[in-house]
Order: structure tokens, then C-alpha cells, then sequence
């Protein structure tokens, strides 16, 4: 038994400092995702969600520039998108891609630009990277406030909004007809969104960000009925797979081929794509149709 | 061309729960509806009829308040603005329901009941009571816990029938709710409107293109055509001279059968008669107009070459 869980959780596992602030980071980064992001893939927002990531590139990329934390830099970057997306249209179908389009493009055109000044202030391509693929291990424990803070707005923004949120998901008309107003749940969903991507951002790194928003949701729309139980399946299956990722890297210091680590952003995502697919094994096999008993 | 719409006398004014007057709206430089005036009285059945473009969905939305007129008023219960009191239940038309959303039957239901309210829900007895009577109500407690996305047309309809009525609204708003349904689903849903319009005193207002399938039930028709309304009793309404008038052409009426036909136009061959609300002459004109005679002839004697509207059936599309 002992030898088991020693494969599993390698010794020093929990006592490592770096550890254990990856799995906090990590574990609350993964939650807002994760319920952020059933709301992200309820409202057909993936590729908003995905821009965002995209545009906290820039953000990140821009704070090593002026010396402020990335997480700072990724939110603000993001927030301040949301507000621009919402302002061309997002609230219209076709809107809604040429908004996030445009924003996107012009957000990745900065990061190019900064990206290149961080590499040759720097004289190390080490800030790309962790931008990019983010940094779970080497976190600063100063930044742990700041994680806790932007997890409690994004959830608090979907706690408070639930129900309009979920009826203006089902139907902006239905939504408006009750006196919901619409635009202004729809951009506050928009900075929850960004806010969620930017703490994932910070762990597993802009580019692979979307998969912590969107992968666990996904999988949690596949096999649960309830919008309010896919949120909590979602999040709490962004943890479990971000976890496991954690211990999975941290076993493979003593892998082939180099015996110096895999990335742990490299396991989250593996294990979303795994957790999806068997989703869809699950929901396949259950009937399309059940009668009441 | 000007007509006085036609209006049944009401005596008691404040038994009204709806009164539209001199409503006009104007979008990019036309009129979409102008000199609209009726009302619904409480527990009323009323028909708002007209071919597709005839501001039926604007009419729908400027009483919900989510347009604003550019002339006239609309009150509902002596009310100005109405639809956020839970005064106005809606059934929005065709809305696309993913069979991916984790929405059930009873989770939209119950949205219709606290949607607006913030917070997170708390489950309580009464409210999961409420939500079971209300999806009975409907005929709906079968697919109570499937996810909307996978209901049947009609089965999702009786579920948004669920959802306006449940915050007990004194008018009932369905925009085109028959128009994806076969025949037996459509007979379905308008007997279930005619049951809990009587039944609890919801007066209704519900927008189709073709009135035949509501004749049975319907107490007063609303009948749109060039943007212009005609409001009374079918047998008032559906004349010859009150449509020609509205659509400023002359339109026939037939009546065979118990049912009615509409038939607009000049009798020049291209006629395709509609059934009542269609104006099927309008179709033959516009063909016409729009392509060489030997098109337009084409197109008169079959409309399944394509050259119809892409949605063929709706044939006032064209108008």
C-alpha cells in the first residue's frame, strides 16, 4: 500500500514548497475555470473565451516590460477586452465573431511587439514561456492575494448572476421579457470569463488556458442534466485534472528521456482531453430519451 | 386608402388588459406598423393575424416593451410599463434549444417562476410544487427531467407555455408558436391555450400567419396587413372590404367549409390562393414583377422548381 502510493506521490511530494503553492494556485485557478467556463461553453462564448486567452498574452507580455505581476497584466488586459468586445457586439450572433476577431487580432499584434522587447531585454526567450506555457513551480507566494481575490470576484460575479445568466443563455428574448437586462449579465459574464483565464494563465500559461475553461465544462455538460451540478462538476474537475497534473510532473523528474521533468501545463491538458473523451464514451452509450419512473 | 380600423365597442374601459392606441413604429425610414388600436379584454382568446413581415413579431415586442413605439401608447392593466411586474408572459418565437445545454424541462420552468432574481437558487419544497403543478398544467410532468434540447416541437412548446405562465400573468404573449408544429401538435397546443386561458383568466395573444386552426377558439381576431391593424370578430374582420382596405388592393374572402380563404389579386392567372392570412395573390404579383413572364408563369404553375420563397409554404414571405 505504502509502495503504491509512493509510485504514486513521489517522497517529498507534499513537504516541497514549490509544491504546495503550485496546488494552491493551481487548485483555485482550475475552480473559477472550471465554473466560469460551463457558463462560457452554456452561452456559445468558447471563442470569446479563447481571444481572452490570446489577449492576456499581451497583458503578461506588457507587465514584465513595466515590472507588475503578469497576473495583474493578464486581468487587466482581459477585462479591458471584455469591455471592447461588448462595445462592438458581442451580443449579436455575427457580431459576436467579428468582435472577438478584431480584438483578438489587434491584442496579439501588441504581444508580438513586447514579446520581442522581453526576449531582448532579457536576453532569454525564459518570459515567452512562461507566458505561454506558464509556471506552476515557480510562482511567487506574493501573488497568492491576488489569485484569491480575482477567483472570488469571477465566482461571485456567476453566483449572484446565476439564474439571469442561465436564462439569457437559454434565451436573451425570454430573458429581456423579464426585465433582465441583458447587456450589462452579458459583459459581466465577459469579465468573469477573462478574469478566470487570467489565473489559469498564470499556471498552465496563456496559450493552454482555454483548455482549463472550456475542457472540464465540456466534459461536465456531457454528463450531468443540471446546469447548477455541471458547474460544480466542472470546477471541481478542473482541480482534479490540475492536480493530477501537479503529481504526475512532479513523478516525472524521474522520467526518460532527460530525467529533468515534463511539463505540468503538458499533463492538465492531456488529462482534459482524456476526461472529454471518456465523457463522451459515457454519454454515448446512455440513452437519448429517458421516461420518468 | 385611408380606413378606420374597425373596433368593437367595449363599454368598461378598465377591464382592459390590454389597450394599444395610435401605435405606430417607424425602423430606417419606414413604417413597420402605424395607427394601431385595439384591446384585449380580461380572459380573451385573440388571434393577431398576418403574413410573414407584417409586423406581427414588432407588435409582440413593443407591448413586451422590448421596442419602443414611435407613436401611441400601449398599457396593460391601465399599466404603461408592465412586462417586469410579471404581468406579461411570453413564449418568443422558434427559439434554438441545444440538446447540449444542461437545461431540463423543470429547470426552465423554474426560471420562468425567480429567472430575474439574483442570487443562487435554494431548493424549497414549494417552489419544486409549484413547478410540478405548472408542468402538469401543460401536459408536460412526462419529460419533466429531460433536457429541453432533446424535446419534440411541441413538447418544448407546452415547456415555454410552462415557463410564461407560471408567475401567473394576466396576458399571455406567444409569437408564432404553431409554426414549426404538424397539425395534431398544433391542435394540441391551441387546446391547451384555450384550456388555461379559461381556466385561470390569462387573456391571450397569439401571432400566426394562418387563422383557420385558431377559429374554433379565438373570441376577437387582430388583423395585420401593410402595417396597418383591423381588430373585432372574425365575421367583422375577414370581409372583403375590411381586407381590401388594409392591403390596399382588392382582396377576396371564401368562405367553405368552416374555414376561410384570403385571396388577393386580380385574378390574372398567377393567382395561388393561400389559406386566410397569406395573401397568395401577393406572391404571383411579386414573381411577376420580379422576373419575365415566362418565369412568372413558371413560377404559377409550380412553386416546388424553386423559385419560391426558400421556405416554401409561407408564401406571404414574398409579399
Amino acid at each position: 500500500m505504502t509502495s503504491l502510493l509512493h509510485l504514486l506521490f513521489a517522497p517529498g511530494f507534499l513537504a516541497s514548497p514549490p509544491v504546495r503553492l503550485a496546488l494552491l494556485t493551481g487548485g483555485v485557478a482550475a475552480f473559477v475555470s472550471g465554473a466560469v467556463g460551463a457558463f462560457t461553453v452554456l452561452r456559445g462564448q468558447s471563442y470569446a473565451g479563447h481571444a481572452l486567452a490570446d489577449l492576456s498574452v499581451t497583458g503578461g507580455s506588457g507587465s514584465y516590460l513595466i515590472g507588475i505581476s503578469p497576473l495583474l497584466g493578464f486581468a487587466g488586459t482581459g477585462v479591458l477586452a471584455a469591455g471592447v468586445m461588448d462595445m462592438i457586439g458581442i451580443r449579436r450572433p455575427r457580431g459576436r465573431d467579428l468582435a472577438t476577431g478584431i480584438v483578438r487580432g489587434a491584442g496579439l499584434g501588441l504581444a508580438a511587439l513586447f514579446l520581442f522587447w522581453d526576449t531582448t531585454h532579457t536576453n532569454t526567450s525564459g518570459v515567452a514561456v512562461t507566458i505561454l506555457f506558464g509556471s506552476m513551480f515557480t510562482i511567487s507566494p506574493a501573488v497568492i492575494p491576488l489569485v484569491v481575490g480575482c477567483g472570488l470576484v469571477a465566482l461571485a460575479i456567476v453566483a449572484v448572476l446565476y439564474r439571469p445568466l442561465l436564462l439569457s443563455s437559454v434565451s436573451a428574448d425570454l430573458a429581456a421579457a423579464r426585465g433582465i437586462p441583458v447587456r450589462a449579465v452579458g459583459l459581466l459574464c465577459l469579465i468573469a470569463i477573462a478574469l478566470a483565464v487570467s489565473l489559469s494563465a498564470l499556471t498552465i500559461g496563456t496559450i493552454l488556458s482555454t483548455a482549463l475553461l472550456v475542457g472540464p465544462a465540456a466534459t461536465a455538460l456531457r454528463i450531468t442534466d443540471r446546469p447548477g451540478r455541471a458547474t460544480v462538476t466542472a470546477a471541481l474537475l478542473g482541480v482534479a485534472v490540475t492536480w493530477l497534473g501537479i503529481v504526475l510532473a512532479y513523478d516525472s523528474f524521474t522520467w526518460p528521456p532527460r530525467h529533468d521533468g515534463w511539463p505540468v501545463s503538458f499533463f492538465v491538458v492531456a488529462l482534459i482531453l482524456v476526461g472529454y473523451l471518456l465523457a463522451q464514451l459515457v454519454g454515448r452509450r446512455r440513452p437519448v430519451r429517458r421516461v420518468e419512473s | 386608402m385611408t380606413m378606420t380600423p374597425v373596433t368593437v365597442a367595449r363599454s368598461d374601459r378598465a377591464t382592459d388588459v390590454l389597450a394599444i392606441e395610435d401605435l405606430g413604429v417607424r425602423l430606417g425610414g419606414r413604417d413597420i406598423l402605424a395607427d394601431v388600436r385595439f384591446t384585449i379584454g380580461a380572459g380573451e382568446f385573440v388571434g393577431l393575424i398576418g403574413s410573414n413581415g407584417a409586423g406581427k413579431t414588432t407588435l409582440l415586442r413593443v407591448i413586451l416593451g422590448l421596442a419602443a413605439p414611435t407613436t401611441g401608447t400601449v398599457s396593460i392593466c391601465g399599466e404603461r410599463r408592465a412586462a417586469r411586474k410579471g404581468l406579461v408572459g411570453y413564449v418568443p418565437q422558434k427559439i434554438q434549444l441545444d440538446p447540449d445545454m444542461p437545461v431540463r424541462a423543470r429547470d426552465l420552468v423554474g426560471l420562468g417562476l425567480d429567472g430575474h432574481k439574483f442570487g443562487l437558487p435554494l431548493p424549497s419544497r414549494g417552489r419544486r410544487q409549484q413547478v410540478d403543478e405548472m408542468l402538469r398544467a401543460v401536459g408536460a410532468a412526462r419529460f419533466a427531467d429531460e433536457r429541453v434540447g432533446n424535446l419534440s416541437g411541441g413538447e418544448q412548446q407546452r415547456v415555454m407555455i410552462a415557463h410564461a405562465l407560471i408567475s401567473s400573468p394576466r396576458l399571455l404573449l406567444l409569437d408564432e408558436p404553431l409554426a414549426n408544429l404538424d397539425i395534431s401538435s398544433a391542435q394540441e397546443i391551441i387546446a391547451l391555450l384555450a384550456r388555461v386561458s379559461s381556466q385561470r383568466g390569462v387573456s391571450v395573444l397569439i401571432s400566426a400567419h394562418e387563422m383557420n386552426p385558431l377559429l374554433p377558439v379565438m373570441d376577437r381576431i387582430v388583423y395585420l396587413a401593410g402595417g396597418r391593424a383591423a381588430s373585432g370578430t372574425t365575421t367583422e374582420v375577414v370581409r372583403s372590404e375590411v381586407l381590401s382596405g388594409l392591403y390596399g388592393h382588392h382582396v377576396d374572402v371564401i368562405r367553405v367549409h368552416g374555414r376561410v380563404l384570403v385571396v388577393a389579386g386580380t385574378g390574372d392567372g398567377l393567382d395561388i390562393p393561400a389559406e386566410a392570412g397569406a395573401v397568395g395573390g401577393a406572391v404571383g404579383e411579386a414573381m411577376a414583377a420580379d422576373h419575365p413572364p415566362s418565369l412568372g408563369e413558371q413560377v404559377g404553375h409550380g412553386r416546388s422548381l424553386g423559385h419560391g420563397s426558400p421556405d416554401d409554404g409561407q408564401p406571404g414571405d414574398q409579399a
